[in-house]
């Protein structure tokens, strides 16, 4: 207990951690977007040509929508075309299919080791900066079993049919503004077949990586688990302190067939601007699984530390009789920080049951926000949902709200829904006081406290740095 | 008065009854005992009727009647009443209303007119007394914020309201302290009568030293293994059960 | 704008008419609402506030619209704006929601407005009735406008009650704005027993001044379609507010109580409780925000909503809200929806208590809390005898209406 004391106050004495740059010879394409642009990401991934419609029918219809506005957001005007849709960090070396050491430096400053010897125990990677995914661990070891982890460029050439199959069939791109900009400009992303029967043997993870200035990065996730089969995927992201936003909209896709379980962790670090506010990452992001199977299981856990603005609602159809989905989330806001989060559980099947566990924690001028809708079907005969939102407050100028819908069609379900906000306990602070631990560390004890129940849903090395970041997080809140 | 013949009952698809027999006449206190999961509450619970237990085969009749295509409601209005060994909390709905609409349902089986609200009220008094239930606890909710105790007084307390002709009382003693199971026990003696039977399950003794059971049935894995007087359920408060299953582990195996 | 313009062409036809009926401080407003509602037109689903109602097509139809002033005796402290003090009329349009087309729409077309005025320190020992009858040979629209201002340390009840006296179709658009002074004390209460063919869009708009209490209580035992909008503004320090309802409804009636309560200051208290009963293929609605703005510190707010729904068809959105800007705060709320306590049906059923009379007394159970909330015992103990009545399906109905059955 002592060590871990000292290591959260270690690490909560740190500042954004991970916010250098690489310097390394980066292929990048003309800032602006049209249709040539999307004809050019194309080409240079050297795309089938029915991917390439998938784009360009995505485009247009992106061209015919407006941002949303519903966030309890305060979003800086987004100007599309100053920013460049591709940028390929790893051009140098291509042709040898070796790494740039420069690369291999940063991702293990970061922490991702890319050689496998270094490697995580238990733990396939796939790295991916900017637009391309550098490299993608353990890829050998676990095709013995088929199971496919590899950049989606790389499956769109080898596994096409797979990718064809169930890319968009999660998320449409007429789904909202953002996704059909991402279905439009994609980049790159990991995708992850495990066959009928099969439990992948290692935890499988995605690093993600904003690099080069001016860029946005639309990656995009397909995981698709099928029957009986089961896989535990993390995803972590960190991006270089710039003064300018930086745009990240991506899409992670996920299929549940029968019996199959998913589950998702994400650990967010994007860049959350200085403490004036400026800069930082915008996070739009559309996550959703598909339940599809009878008994199939999802979870998405997710801790949400970084980036200037969160819009993101992970979420989960239950499509299959006797499915569950969880939804469990940590969303820490501080300075000029915005999140806006949450989930939709939409029950179709007969005895699906979700289960929603979010904690707030808002800190200095920060808006923190919780949004989820749970819809019961007609049809979701015997459906239960039961969500527990709590906010937490260190400090009079942040912000906590909780925006919970409920659509109930159906008598025989049943749904419950909880939400406090309060502040942090005067009481439990002034006792830790008493026991000799300063203010700063005792917020940070009462935070991880609080956020327990989530972070007990991690595997273990993610709730590590999630514990870290917690406590990165807060610095300066109280006092 | 009942008779019980070769009972079979399931919840969930699983088999809880394995052919009970058991006949109960005027008049006579029977007891049941038996481990935990044995089929104690099951077997209760399907006399009374719970949606959720399923009769696979067997009968059930009452004063030579079928009950087993009676809802429950009905058996209850026949003189069957069921001391619950966890009595539900149901806010909102006054003892007053709830005793009224209960004991004019039956009333109203009888042929009977409802009972005029001063004498009902009056009756509630009476009843009260039996069981020392105090008139705090009978201007609340039903059960709402009762002690353990004071709901198992509640529950002999509807009891001398509705005056069954068969009383089945599933673990009444559980939870109850020394005088709590004192009062609760003397108050369904003074109720008894010559034509009234009851079903007292029960682990322990105690009760049964209050009730003084003519019949005692040992009842394990879904069936009547072993059948005696009184000085059984002392053997068992001394012994315990593993003899019992030792006795039929012995014997042939049985049907 | 097809619905808009109807009410629109009816205003430009009857301004003269209206204006010559009517006090100045009303007449005053009425150009502005008519350019808010020309501009705005009836709230789309897009609109967050509104996205459970159906305005457009509840006001398509074609009404006749009732333009006659307040008649006959009204009762103490009650009078009609004409006659109340220069100061009193000019809290008209002062509270409510002047941007909202709807509350225009009534600002518009409305004749008269009662005023219930409670004088400093003042106790009004009745509380204060007023029943509308909605009554009349053709379909008709009701524009009702209702001032009440409680002075300092004044106290009083008002209930309202709408019913129907005749079977024809009937709107209503009903605001009703409240001045609450340092503290007084009012309980508003609202009562719809109305029925199949009734639509009703009412709006209060409260204003609570230091240490004041307002329980409110809006309870819709029978309706057509029904759109309830509660904003309480507490602007002063230790204020309390408690906003209750219950909706029963059945058959293809539809209800939707839309709240908003602002905490400005600090050391307020917010209650909620609203509890609905569906069957059939009713609709029902909950949509509760509470604001806690920036340094409303030691705000403490409770918001619950239960829901039982009895049928497949019957469908209940409900969405409690908490947005707050303030850290010193204890705020929570809660919502379900489910069914009824199979265990407690069971326990019923074994006492010889009828399957559909237990249920019946289970759903009146479910009710019964935010009756014991009511602090008048009179209007509780009616309460009861309605909730009963109206669950057996014997609600007095109005004379001569086969609707109902």
């Amino acid at each position: 207990m002592e060590d871990k004391n000292k290591f959260v106050r270690e690490v909560a004495e740190k500042k954004y951690e991970y916010g250098f740059t690489t310097d390394v010879q980066t292929d990048i394409i003309e800032k602006g977007l049209s249709e040539e642009v999307v004809r050019l990401i194309s080409e240079k991934k050297q795309e089938p040509d029915w991917l390439l419609q998938f784009r360009l029918n995505a485009f247009r219809y992106w061209l015919t929508l407006e941002q949303p506005t519903w966030g309890h957001l305060k979003m800086p005007e987004i100007d599309y075309q100053a920013i460049s849709y591709y940028a390929d960090p790893t051009q140098k070396k291509q042709s040898t299919g070796d790494i740039d050491p420069e690369l291999m430096k940063t991702f293990d400053k970061l922490g991702i080791p890319l050689e496998e010897r270094m490697a995580l125990a238990g733990t396939a990677v796939d790295a991916v900066m900017d637009s391309v995914s550098v490299k993608t661990t353990f890829r050998e070891k676990l095709q013995e079993k088929g199971i496919i982890f590899c950049s989606i460029s790389e499956a769109v050439r080898e596994h096409p049919d797979l990718v064809r199959e169930y890319l968009g069939s999660v998320v449409p791109y007429r789904d909202n503004f953002f996704a059909a900009l991402n279905s439009a400009v994609f980049s790159d992303g990991s995708f992850v077949y495990i066959p009928k029967g099969v439990r992948c043997p290692m935890e499988l993870s995605t690093y993600f990586r904003i690099n080069a200035r001016g860029t946005g990065q639309f990656e995009r996730t397909l995981i698709v688990c099928d029957d009986d089969a089961y896989v535990s995927y993390l995803e972590g992201c960190t991006a270089p302190m710039r003064d300018e936003n930086q745009l990240h909209a991506a899409i992670v896709e996920i299929v549940v067939k029968e019996r199959a379980e998913v589950k998702y962790s994400t650990v967010q670090n994007w860049y959350p601007g200085d403490s004036e506010g400026k800069g930082g990452v915008l996070n739009l992001v559309t996550k959703r699984g598909h339940l599809r199977g009878a008994n199939s299981r999802l979870s998405w856990t997710q801790v949400e530390t970084g980036s200037a603005i969160t819009w993101k609602y992970p979420s989960c159809v239950l499509s299959g009789d006797g499915s569950q989905a969880e939804f469990y989330s940590v969303a820490v806001t501080n300075n000029y920080q915005q999140a806006d989060t949450g989930t939709k559980m939409i029950h179709i099947g007969k005895n699906t049951k979700s289960t929603i566990i979010s904690k707030g924690i808002s800190a200095g001028k920060s808006q923190n926000a919780y949004r989820g809708l749970v819809k019961v079907a007609s049809t979701a005969d015997g459906a239960r949902n039961y969500s527990s939102c709590d906010s937490l407050l260190l400090g009079s100028q942040c912000g906590a709200h909780t925006f919970p819908y409920m659509d109930v069609h159906n008598e025989t379900a049943v749904v419950e829904h909880e939400a406090t906000t309060s502040k942090i306990s005067e009481d439990q602070l002034f006792y830790l006081n008493q026991r000799g631990i300063d203010t700063e560390e005792a917020v940070s004890l009462i935070v991880n406290g609080y956020a327990k129940e989530v972070i007990n849903k991690l595997p273990m090395e993610f709730a590590v740095e999630a514990q870290k970041l917690l406590g990165v997080s807060l610095e300066g809140s109280v006092g | 008065m009942l008779q019980i013949n070769n009972l079979h009952a399931s919840i969930n698809g699983k088999e809880i009854l394995k052919g009970i027999n058991l006949t109960v006449r005027d008049g006579e206190v029977h007891a049941v005992m038996g481990l935990n999961g044995a089929g104690k509450s099951t077997l209760s619970n399907v006399i009374v009727g719970h949606p959720a237990y399923e009769v696979t085969s067997g009968s059930i009749t009452f004063d030579g009647k079928d009950i087993l295509s009676l809802k429950p409601e009905e058996r209850a209005r026949e003189g069957i009443f069921l001391s619950f060994q966890q009595p539900v909390e149901i806010p909102g709905v006054s003892m007053v209303n709830f005793m009224r609409a209960a004991l004019n349902a039956k009333r109203k089986y009888q042929g009977l007119d409802p009972l005029p609200a001063g004498d009902f009220l009056k009756l509630m008094r009476e009843r009260r007394k039996i069981v020392e239930l105090d008139s705090r606890l009978t201007s609340r909710s039903v059960n709402e914020g009762f002690s353990g105790g004071e709901k198992k007084r509640n529950e002999i307390f509807q009891m001398a309201m509705l005056e069954p002709k068969l009383a089945i009382l599933d673990e009444t003693d559980s939870g109850l302290d020394v005088d709590a199971l004192r009062i609760v026990a003397e108050g369904f003696n003074k109720l008894r009568t010559p034509q009234t039977s009851a079903i007292v399950i029960t682990h322990y003794q105690r009760l049964l030293d209050y009730l003084k059971p003519d019949v005692v049935h040992v009842l394990i894995d879904g069936r009547i293994v072993k059948t005696g007087g009184p000085e059984l359920a002392a053997e068992i408060e001394s012994r315990g059960f593993d003899w019992i299953k030792a006795e039929i582990g012995n014997s042939v195996t049985p049907l | 704008m097809k619905a808009e313009k109807q009410y629109i062409d009816f205003y430009q036809e009857v301004r003269f008419r209206l204006t010559s009926r009517s006090p100045e401080e009303m007449n005053l407003q009425r150009e502005e609402a008519l350019r808010t509602f020309a501009a705005k037109g009836f709230p789309s689903r897009k609109v967050e506030r509104y996205r459970y109602a159906n305005v457009e097509a509840d006001f398509a139809p074609n009404y006749g619209i009732q333009l006659a002033p307040l008649s006959g005796t009204l009762p103490s402290h009650c009078f009609r704006i004409a006659d109340a003090e220069p100061r009193i009329r000019a809290l008209y349009n002062k509270v409510a929601d002047t941007a909202d087309s709807i509350v225009a729409l009534n600002t518009m077309l409305c004749v008269d407005t009662l005023v219930v005025h409670v004088p400093k320190a003042t106790r009004v020992e009745h509380p204060i009735q007023i029943s509308n009858v909605l009554k009349g040979e053709q379909d008709t629209m009701v524009c009702r406008r209702i001032l009440v201002v409680m002075d300092e340390m004044a106290e009083a009840d008002i209930i309202i009650t709408d019913r129907a006296a005749s079977g024809n179709r009937f709107l209503t658009n009903q605001v009703i704005e409240v001045v609450m002074e340092e503290g007084a004390h009012l309980s508003l209460y609202e009562v719809e027993e109305t029925h199949l063919l009734c639509t009703r869009y009412s709006n209060v708009f409260v204003r609570q001044g230091k240490n004041s209490t307002l329980h409110h209580s809006n309870l819709t035992l029978f309706n057509g379609h029904t759109r309830n909008r509660l904003d309480v503004l507490m602007q002063g320090e230790g204020s309390e507010v408690t906003a209750n309802g219950c909706v029963i409804a059945d058959k293809m009636q539809h209800v939707d109580n839309n709240t908003l309560i602002e905490h400005l200051v600090p050391n307020c208290q917010s209650h909620e409780l609203y509890k609905y009963v569906l069957d059939d293929s009713a609709v029902g609605a909950f949509a509760g925000k509470v604001l806690v703005h920036e340094g409303a510190q030691k705000t403490s707010s409770k918001e619950t909503n239960a829901n039982l729904l009895a049928t497949r068809t019957a469908r209940m959105y409900t969405q409690p809200m908490l947005e707050i800007y303030a850290d010193d705060v204890q705020c929570s709320h809660g919502s379900t929806v489910g069914q009824m306590d199979e265990t407690a049906l069971f326990y019923m059923r074994q006492r010889g208590i009828d399957e559909k009379e237990a249920r019946l007394l289970l759903k009146a159970a479910f009710i019964t809390e935010v009756i014991e909330n009511i602090p008048l015992e009179s209007l509780r103990d009616r309460l009861h005898v309605l909730v009963d009545k109206r669950l057996r399906g014997e609600l007095s109905k109005c004379e001569g209406c086969k609707l109902c059955k």
